[in-house]
């Protein structure tokens, strides 16, 4: 076994845009901390599609929020770690020089497209907004700004929609308008958090396609959350696998899809519903519950789930190592079948 | 729009009738002989039977009332008994102290209201916020005739910075018309500014923590714009409304206030027919009061459309 600290691995040619390091974000609740970033590093180069894949609550989204700083005030903290962006470190930045960044240089867009947008402005000035800000463009050139950019997101007649509401546009619409929105400044990141969660299936497909179309047109870096491994497999080139606020396995697409080497990895896969397996076989699940994260996790987080763990699975927390080429797992029987 | 302030305008119409028939039973719903009792313990039958003449008192009740009606919808609300001039005369005389008391008052108290509420909610749980609310439960439950002896013996004997009482019109300079508005302002407007300011706070919590206001925040909004633009006008309709609601408050608080500060104003007229068992200007005022307070509330519905794009009437 070759046993390599991530950020030597991911030390190529070209500089990534993004990098975490050791990430920990804590809430402080009355109930106690809960740990729900615990440690977590990843690059994403420019360019590049990164998907971050976990079912609820393993984190990724708080991850995606502290790199904004965008966590709920006074409940969760950012309590160690290091988050660069083109070589910046954005935890220590004052608020002021974090907003010229937020929306500007990295945007987001959130899952919730009917409750993301705000209900009493108009989207031609919700999006015009952030060219304001950042392009110290006038209100008239930033509205033919969003005009433009709803033209982009194929919004028919888009002159029009801009002086129009939120409630007057569809579920999928309002997303096409948050990515509007996000694009609106040419972001080098682009953090999609859950994009197409709420949104019908038809829709999700398109909006998905629209984003690596853009993406691809503006040359964004795209960080995407999901839960789906199945939007995973369509539009990202690398993935990360988080389970209870760490990064258990992180590999190419195509590499994590062929080989899994973490057994949650392959439980979520094994977990996704495919057409001809028979009628009659039960869809596999993982059995157990995830974590409490406010008690400390000694050893391995999925130990009490994970059909082959032993004993120093759950003494011992297992380190993100390097099991083949640019395929890392944090499991120390990776690859082992049960 | 119009079709829709037209057909509010014409539900006003029952409210108003159901005010103008406990307004008519006022009087006749005190005990004893109407006549009598507006005539005095020192009356002779004589000037009773003119007072009941006068008032049309011997006639059936419903008589009287159809009367008085009638007389009403054409703008008359009748003759004080003791001044002998029509009641709206007497209201018109006094509407300026009034009108500019409420409008001071209004004024100030929805601007500092909603800026202490504001604050309060995005500074929730910190000292600003507990001494924010702290004042405003104090200022909801300190009664106006106390906050305006102690605003008095303070501000005005003690450290002379204003005139103790009366009212100077707004013809004769904005400096000396408002001058004795501050302290009779500040005494009305407490209550008005803590009930403002309490359902400030609790609307923007709700709305601060909605997904959009998060949405603005990754756009890189300021945190001004962020609690104004995006999330105050959100949380506009509830605080318009209690602006509404709140000046049957103000109603109240005036005519106590004029009593204190000496201010020549409708609440002193009414208080003054009070004690003068002066039952037309009694009966006048609370109609004047009534459609105010219908109209106000009218105005603040409207006001909703302005804030909220998705209600439309």
């Amino acid at each position: 076994m070759n046993l390599v600290e991530p950020e030597m691995q991911v030390a190529t040619a070209v500089k990534p845009i993004l990098e975490v390091e050791d990430l920990r974000t804590h809430f402080f609740t009355r109930d106690g901390v809960t740990r729900a970033v615990d440690g977590v590093s990843f690059t994403v180069a420019p360019g590049e599609t990164l998907g971050i894949v976990g079912e609820s609550g393993c984190g990724k989204s708080v991850t995606a929020l502290s790199i904004l700083r965008l966590l709920p005030a006074r409940l969760g903290r950012i309590v160690g770690g290091s988050v660069r962006f083109e070589g910046q470190e954005l935890l220590s930045l004052p608020e002021g020089r974090m907003r010229d960044i937020r929306g500007n240089r990295v945007a987001m867009i959130f899952q919730e497209p009917m409750t993301s947008l705000n209900p009493v402005l108009t989207i031609g000035d919700q999006i015009a907004e952030a060219v304001m800000i950042h392009q110290g463009a006038s209100r008239s050139d930033a509205l033919r700004r969003a005009a433009e950019m709803l033209r982009l997101v194929r919004i028919p007649d888009a002159e029009k929609r801009v002086g129009d509401y939120p409630h007057q546009f569809s579920g999928g619409m309002r997303q096409r308008v948050m990515i509007a929105m996000a694009l609106s400044c040419s972001p080098r990141l682009l953090i999609a958090d859950e994009p197409t969660t709420a949104l019908d299936v038809t829709v999700q497909a398109q909006i998905l396609k629209l984003m690596l179309e853009l993406k691809q047109a503006t040359g964004s870096a795209v960080m995407l959350i999901t839960h789906d491994l199945g939007v995973i497999a369509e539009t990202c080139q690398r993935v990360i696998v988080m389970y209870a606020g760490r990064v258990v396995e992180q590999a190419e697409v195509l590499e994590l899809f062929d080989a899994p080497l973490h057994p949650y990895t392959r439980g979520l896969m094994a977990s996704i519903p495919r057409i001809g397996l028979g009628r009659r076989k039960r869809l596999a699940e993982i059995p157990g519950i995830v974590p409490d994260l406010r008690k400390p996790i000694v050893g391995c987080a999925f130990a009490p789930r994970c059909p082959i763990a032993s004993a120093r699975c759950r003494a011992e927390p297992p380190p993100l190592a390097e099991h083949r080429p640019g395929h890392l797992a944090a499991c120390w029987h990776a690859g082992e079948m049960p | 729009m119009g079709a829709y302030i037209a057909r509010r305008l014409i539900a006003t119409i029952p409210v108003m009738l159901v005010v103008a028939v406990c307004v008519f039973l006022l009087l006749h719903l005190t005990p004893g002989d109407p006549a009598a009792v507006l005539a005095g313990d020192n009356a002779t039958s004589d000037q009773v039977a003119q007072i009941r003449a006068q008032l049309g008192l011997d006639e059936p009740l419903w008589r009287q009332f159809g009367m008085w009606l009638w007389r009403l919808m054409q703008g008359d609300l009748g003759e004080s008994l003791f001044w002998g001039k029509p009641v709206l005369d007497l209201v018109l005389e006094r509407a300026e102290p009034t009108i500019s008391l409420a409008l001071t008052t209004i004024t100030f108290a929805v601007i500092i209201a909603v800026s202490l509420g504001v604050l309060a909610a995005w500074q929730a749980g910190t000292l600003v916020d507990r001494l924010i609310m702290g004042f405003a439960v104090l200022g909801f439950s300190v009664p106006v005739f106390v906050v305006g002896y102690v605003l008095i013996f303070v501000f005005a004997i003690n450290l002379r910075w204003v005139p103790v009482q009366g009212y100077t019109p707004l013809a004769e300079g904005v400096g000396p018309w408002l001058e004795r508005l501050v302290l009779p302002s500040i005494a009305l407007g407490l209550a008005y500014v803590a009930l403002i300011a309490r359902i400030t706070r609790a609307s923007m919590l709700e709305v601060l923590a909605e997904d959009y206001v998060r949405t603005a925040q990754a756009k890189g909004v300021a945190t001004r714009p962020m609690l104004t633009r995006h999330a105050l006008k959100n949380a506009a309709v509830p605080i318009v409304t209690v602006v509404g609601i709140g000046v049957a408050l103000l109603i109240g608080g005036v005519v106590i206030t004029e009593t204190v500060f000496n201010i020549p104003g409708v609440g002193r007229l009414v208080v003054d027919a009070i004690q003068r068992r002066d039952y037309p200007i009694i009966q006048g005022c609370i109609l004047i009061f009534s459609a105010v307070y219908v109209l106000v509330n009218l105005l603040v519905d409207i006001s909703y459309t302005f804030f909220d794009p998705r209600i439309r009437y």
